[in-house]
C-alpha cells in the first residue's frame, strides 16, 4: 500500500516536472572503486551520490533540468582511473564525483584539472588540495584536520603517555601515520612501536604480537575497512586489552560488521557518521537503509552530501557552468537548514578544503555510538 | 621467551592452513601430473559456500558438511571430469594455463554474482586464550592446530596403512606399473581429486573466520600453498607440510623481529633460493625427465 | 599479390588507418589505444619467451615495471628520452639474463615459479623501498618526450609517437625472427630434440630469447610512465603478468600477430565495455572476465594454438 502511494507520488512529481526535464540532462560522472581494495568505500560513495541524484530528480531536477549519473569502476587503480576521467570529460561531464581513494584522485585530478571541470574527492590525504587545483573539493575532512582532533582525545580522553601506532603501507595510511605523528608530538605524547601492515593484508599475529609487547598506553590504527577487522579480529584472539583508537574507519559500519564483537571498544573520530544524532542525517541514513537494505558508512555520507552541494552551488550561480561553478565554491557556505542534503553546515575555503563540526564514536554492541560532538576547526 | 613461543605457534597454526592447501597441490601433481593454479580459489569457493549455508540458518558444521559434499562433486570430480581429462594429454603448461582461466572465471563469478565485499564467517572455536607460564596461546591456534594436525596424521595413516592410500601412492609413484599390478587407476587419481577438495574446504573453514571471506582471497592462499609446495619438495607429502610450517613460522618472525614490510619476502627468497639451488625441494626426490 | 606482399600491404593499410583514424577519436580512446600499444610491446617480448623458446614466464610485468622505474626516474632526472630508452632496455636485458640463467637450468613449470617469484619480489622492492621507487605514494609528473625539438605531449603527438615505436619494435623482432640466427628459434619451437642435433646450443639461445623478451617489456615500460605520466607498483603485480602470458597464449603463442590478437582482448575489449552505458554492454562488462576464464580453459582444450591458428584451420579445411 505504502509503496503504491509513493508510486504514484513519484509520478505524479514526474509528471510536472515533465517540461522542464524535456531539457537536456546535467551530466555527473562518477569515478568510484567499485572492485579492488577501495570497493567497500567506492561501493557506498557511489551509492550515495545514487540517492542524492533519484532524490534530486524526484523534486524537480537541479535548475529544472534532470541529472544523469553515470559511474565507472576505477578498479582502485590510479591508471584506469585517470582514463575513466578523461573519458567523462570527453563524454561531458559537469561535475566529477571521486575517485574516493587518494592515490587515485591524485592522478585523475590532473584530467579535471586541465579540462577545467569541479572535482569532488572522499580522498583524505592532506598533498590533494596543496596542488593550487582550482577544480578540486572535498566531501570531508583531511587527515591534517582530524588528526589533531585524535590526538587531543588521546591525551585528555584516556590520558596515555605513549601510543602505538599501527597503519596500512599506501598513500592513505602513510599520510594519516605522518599527520597523526606530528599531532601527538605536538601534545607531547610519545610514539612507541611503529607497525608497518600491507594492503590487503590477512595475517596480522605478527603485527599484534607487536603492539602487545609494547610498553605503549594505547593502540592507534589506521589501515582500510577489510584489515582494520581483521586487526581488531587478532587483537581480540590475542587478548590486547588497552585502549584501541581510529580515524573514521576504525569504528565505520563495514568494519563493526566484519569485526564482529572484535571491535567493541574501539574508539574513532569521525568526521561523517550515519549515526550523527541530527535530524538531516537521521533521514538520510532511513532513505539509504531503505534503498540499499545496508547501512551508509561515511563514504555513502560524502558523495550524497557533495551531490547535494553541486545542487546548492549551481542553483546559486544559476547556471551550469563548470567554471563558475569552482569559482564560487571559494569560501562557500552551504547551511543545512536551507540545503537539508547537505546534512551539516558547512564552509570551503580557497584550496577546496571543508569544515564542519565532526564526532567522538565508539563501537558498542554492533554498532557505532556517538560519544561526543565536536566543533569545527574554524570555530575555535 | 614467551615472545617467541607464542610467534612460533601462531606462525605454525597458520602454516598449518597453508600445509593443508598445499598438501593438495603435491597430491594433485603426483597423482594426476596436475600443477593447478586455482588451488586458493578451491578454498574461496567453500568459504562462500559455507557462507550461504549460514545465511539458511544452518550450524556451521552442517554448513561445513555440506561445503564438503558440494566441493567434492565440483571441485573434486568435476574438475577431473570437465578440465584435466580432456587436457592432460596436451602436457603439463596447456593444463596450467587453464587452471588460471579457471581462477579468474571463479574469482570473476563470485564477484559478479555473489559480492565483491568481504564477509565474516563465525569461527568454530571458542575466543580467548590460555595462560600456561606467562605464554599465551589463543583457542583458535590450539583448535587450528588440532584439527589441522589430525588431518594430516589421519591422511598419512590413510596412504601408509591400508590398501586403497598404498594404491594411491603406487598410482603416483609409478602409474604404469601401478596398471600393471591391477590397481584401478582411475578411481585411484579420482579420489585424489576427492581429497583434494575436502581439504579446502578444511582450509577454508579455518581460515576464512580470521581472514575473511572474500572473492579474492584464493590470490594469497593460493600463492602461499604453491610457495610451500616448492620449498618443500613438489614430490613429496611431506614437504608440503614442512614448507607450510616453515613459511608460516618465518614470516612471524620476520614480521616480528625484522620488518613486517617485507614478511612476504621471506617465503619468496626461500622460495627463490629453493628453485635456484634445490629445483627439486628440501625434502623432494629429483624428478627424471619423462620424455 | 603474393601472400607475403598482400600482408605487407595489409599490415601498411592498418597503421596508415590507425594513424589518421587517431585524429577523429576522442582523447579517452586515443588513450586506450596508446595503452593498448604500450602492453603490446610487452606481450611482443613475452611470445618470444613463450611462443619460440617454449618456455613460460610469469614475470613479464616485473621488467614493465622496471623499464617504467628506470624511466620515471631517468626522465625526471632530465635524462632525454631517447637515451633512457636504451637504459631501461639494457637493464632489463641484463637482469632478465641474471634470473634466466640459473632458472633455466630447470626450465618449464619450474622457470615459471621462479619468474613468478621473482615478480612478487619486484613488486614488494617498488612497494618498500620509498627513498628510490616513491613506495605506495608513486612517481607522478613524469614528462612526455621532447625529441628534435618536436614535443610529444599532446594525447595525438603521444599516439604517433608509440605508434612508430611499435611498428619499430615489430619489424626488429621480424627482422630478428627471420634472421639465420632467429631461425633457431623456430627450429626451437618446432622440435627442441631435432635442432640439438643439428647444434643448436638450446640453453643460450632459450636464455637469449627470455632476456631479449625482457627488454621488451623493459621497453614498454618507459613507454607506460611517460603515458601514463604516474607510475605506483600496483600495475607491476604478477597478475599483471598473467594477463599477458594468457593474452600471448589465447591470441596464439609462437606466432607473430598472437599477441596483437591476446592483447586487444585483455586490454581494449574490457576498457571499452567498462565505458559504455548500454544495459547490455555493462552486463558483459560485469561478466566479462568470466567469459574471458572460461574461454581460455575452452581455448586450451579445443584449440590449443590459440585465435590466430583459427585462420590456419580455415585454410586448411579449404584446401584439403
Amino acid at each position: 500500500m505504502n509503496r503504491i502511494t509513493t508510486l504514484f507520488a513519484a509520478l505524479g512529481l514526474a509528471l510536472a516536472a515533465a517540461p522542464a526535464l524535456a531539457q537536456a540532462p546535467i551530466k555527473i560522472a562518477g569515478l568510484v572503486e567499485l572492485s579492488g581494495t577501495g570497493a567497500t568505500s567506492g561501493t557506498n560513495f557511489d551509492n550515495g551520490v545514487k540517492l542524492a541524484v533519484k532524490e534530486i530528480n524526484a523534486a524537480g531536477g537541479i535548475l529544472g533540468r534532470r541529472v544523469e549519473y553515470t559511474s565507472g569502476d576505477t578498479q582502485s587503480n590510479p591508471g584506469v582511473a585517470k582514463a575513466l576521467a578523461q573519458k567523462a570529460i570527453d563524454d561531458g561531464a559537469y561535475v566529477v564525483m571521486g575517485p574516493v581513494f587518494s592515490g587515485s584522485i591524485l592522478v585523475s585530478m590532473e584530467e579535471t584539472r586541465r579540462a577545467e571541470v569541479p572535482n569532488f574527492t572522499g580522498g583524505e590525504a592532506a598533498a590533494i588540495t596543496q596542488k593550487g587545483n582550482p577544480y578540486i573539493f572535498r566531501t570531508s575532512f583531511t587527515q591534517s584536520s582530524a588528526m589533531p582532533k585524535v590526538a587531543r582525545y588521546i591525551k585528555n580522553g584516556i590520558k596515555a603517555k605513549t601510543v602505538d601506532i599501527m597503519w596500512v603501507n599506501n598513500d592513505f595510511g602513510k599520510g594519516g601515520r605522518d599527520m597523526i605523528m606530528k599531532s601527538l608530538e605536538a601534545e607531547g605524547i610519545k610514539v612507541g612501536v611503529d607497525i608497518s601492515t600491507d594492503p590487503g593484508q590477512v595475517d596480522f599475529s605478527a603485527a599484534v604480537l607487536r603492539a602487545k609487547q609494547s610498553n605503549g598506553d594505547a593502540l592507534f590504527v589506521y589501515t582500510n575497512e577489510e584489515e582494520s577487522a581483521r586487526a581488531l579480529r587478532e587483537l581480540r584472539k590475542q587478548g590486547y586489552a588497552k585502549p584501541i583508537v581510529g580515524e573514521t574507519v576504525l569504528t565505520s559500519q563495514k568494519v563493526i560488521e566484519l569485526a564482529g564483537e572484535a571491535a567493541n571498544g574501539a574508539v574513532a573520530h569521525v568526521g561523517l557518521t550515519a549515526d550523527a544524532p541530527l535530524p538531516t542525517v537521521r533521514a538520510f541514513d532511513e532513505k539509504f537503509q531503505r534503498e540499499y537494505r545496508s547501512k551508509s558508512d561515511h563514504n555513502g555520507l560524502k558523495g550524497y552530501s557533495g551531490m547535494y552541494v553541486v545542487k546548492a552551488i549551481t542553483e546559486r550561480i544559476g547556471k551550469v557552468d563548470g567554471k563558475a561553478f569552482a569559482a564560487a565554491m571559494k569560501g562557500a557556505k552551504i547551511s543545512a537548514k536551507d540545503h537539508p542534503g547537505v546534512l551539516m553546515d558547512v564552509t570551503f575555503d580557497q584550496n577546496g578544503d571543508l569544515d564542519r563540526e565532526s564526532f567522538l564514536t565508539k563501537a558498542v554492541n554492533g554498532k557505532q555510538v556517538v560519544v561526543e560532538t565536536l566543533p569545527p576547526l574554524g570555530a575555535k | 621467551m614467551g615472545d617467541l613461543v607464542q610467534l612460533l605457534v601462531s606462525g605454525t597454526a597458520t602454516g598449518a592452513i597453508y600445509a593443508l592447501a598445499a598438501l593438495g597441490f603435491t597430491l594433485l601433481w603426483q597423482a594426476a601430473g596436475v600443477i593447478n593454479f586455482a588451488q586458493g580459489e578451491f578454498v574461496m569457493l567453500p568459504a562462500f559456500a559455507m557462507l550461504a549455508g549460514l545465511a539458511f540458518g544452518l550450524p556451521v558444521w552442517l554448513a561445513f558438511l555440506i561445503a564438503c559434499v558440494l566441493a567434492a562433486i565440483v571441485l573434486g570430480a568435476g574438475f577431473k571430469q570437465v578440465v584435466v581429462d580432456p587436457l592432460i594429454r596436451h602436457g603439463v603448461i596447456p593444463l596450467v594455463i587453464a587452471t588460471l582461466g579457471l581462477a579468474i572465471a571463479v574469482k570473476s563469478t563470485v564477484r559478479a554474482g555473489f559480492s565483491a565485499e568481504a564477509h565474516p564467517l563465525p569461527s568454530p572455536f571458542p575466543t580467548g586464550q590460555l595462560s600456561i607460564a606467562g605464554i599465551n596461546v589463543s583457542y583458535a591456534d590450539i583448535g587450528t592446530l588440532a584439527l589441522a594436525g589430525a588431518i594430516v596424521i589421519g591422511l598419512q595413516a590413510f596412504l601408509n596403512r591400508t590398501v586403497t592410500g598404498r594404491a594411491m601412492q603406487a598410482v603416483a609413484q609409478n602409474t604404469e606399473s601401478a596398471r600393471v599390478l591391477g590397481i584401478d587407476v582411475r578411481r585411484m587419481v579420482l579420489y585424489v581429486f576427492l581429497i583434494n577438495a575436502v581439504l579446502a574446504v578444511v582450509a577454508a573453514l579455518l581460515i576464512a573466520p580470521t581472514y575473511l571471506a572474500k572473492f579474492d582471497m584464493g590470490d594469497s592462499i593460493g600463492l602461499k600453498a604453491f610457495f610451500a609446495a616448492i620449498i618443500g619438495g613438489f614430490n613429496q607429502t611431506r614437504g608440503a607440510l614442512l614448507g607450510g610450517v616453515l613459511i608460516g613460522v618465518l614470516e612471524n618472525l620476520v614480521g616480528f623481529y625484522i620488518s613486517p614490510a617485507y614478511k612476504e619476502g621471506v617465503a619468496l627468497v626461500l622460495f627463490l633460493g629453493v628453485i635456484l639451488l634445490r629445483p627439486e625441494g628440501l625434502l623432494g626426490k629429483a624428478e627424471e625427465r619423462k620424455v | 599479390m603474393s601472400a607475403p606482399a598482400r600482408r605487407a600491404a595489409m599490415l601498411v593499410a592498418i597503421v596508415a588507418a590507425l594513424a589518421i583514424g587517431a585524429a577523429f577519436l576522442k582523447r579517452s580512446d586515443v588513450y586506450l589505444l596508446t595503452l593498448t600499444m604500450v602492453y603490446l610491446m610487452a606481450t611482443f617480448g613475452l611470445n618470444l619467451t613463450v611462443g619460440y623458446a617454449g618456455q613460460m614466464s610469469l614475470g613479464q610485468a616485473a621488467f614493465f615495471g622496471i623499464g617504467a622505474y628506470v624511466a620515471a626516474i631517468a626522465l625526471k632526472a632530465g635524462v632525454p628520452f631517447l637515451a633512457v630508452m636504451p637504459i631501461a632496455a639494457v637493464a632489463c636485458f641484463v637482469i632478465g639474463l641474471a634470473l634466466g640463467f640459473p632458472a633455466l637450468r630447470v626450465q618449464h613449470h619450474y622457470l615459471a615459479f621462479a619468474t613468478l617469484g621473482f615478480n612478487v619480489l619486484v613488486y614488494l622492492i617498488l612497494r618498500n623501498e620509498e627513498q628510490v621507487t616513491g613506495g605506495t605514494y608513486g612517481i607522478s609528473a613524469i614528462p612526455r618526450p621532447t625529441i628534435l625539438g618536436v614535443s610529444f605531449e599532446g594525447h595525438l603527438a603521444y599516439f604517433h609517437f608509440t605508434l612508430a615505436s611499435l611498428v619499430a619494435l615489430g619489424a626488429l623482432l621480424w627482422w630478428l625472427l627471420r634472421s639465420p640466427w632467429g631461425r633457431a628459434f623456430a627450429a626451437l619451437r618446432d622440435n627442441p630434440i631435432r635442432a640439438e642435433s643439428l647444434g643448436v646450443n638450446i640453453t643460450a639461445y632459450t636464455l637469449l630469447a627470455f632476456a631479449i623478451g625482457a627488454a621488451c617489456a623493459g621497453v614498454g615500460g618507459v613507454y607506460y610512465a611517460s603515458l601514463v605520466e604516474f607510475i605506483e607498483p600496483g600495475p607491476f603485480h604478477f597478475s599483471t603478468s598473467l594477463m599477458m602470458l594468457l593474452a600471448v597464449i589465447i591470441g596464439g603463442s609462437g606466432r607473430f600477430y598472437g599477441p596483437v590478437v591476446g592483447t586487444i582482448i585483455i586490454i581494449l575489449l574490457p576498457e571499452l565495455l567498462r565505458g559504455s552505458s548500454h544495459e547490455a554492454l555493462k552486463f558483459m562488462q560485469k561478466w566479462y572476465l568470466v567469459f574471458f576464464g572460461l574461454a581460455v580453459v575452452a581455448l586450451m582444450v579445443w584449440l590449443p594454438g590459440g585465435i590466430v591458428s583459427l585462420a590456419d584451420r580455415f585454410r586448411r579445411r579449404s584446401t584439403s
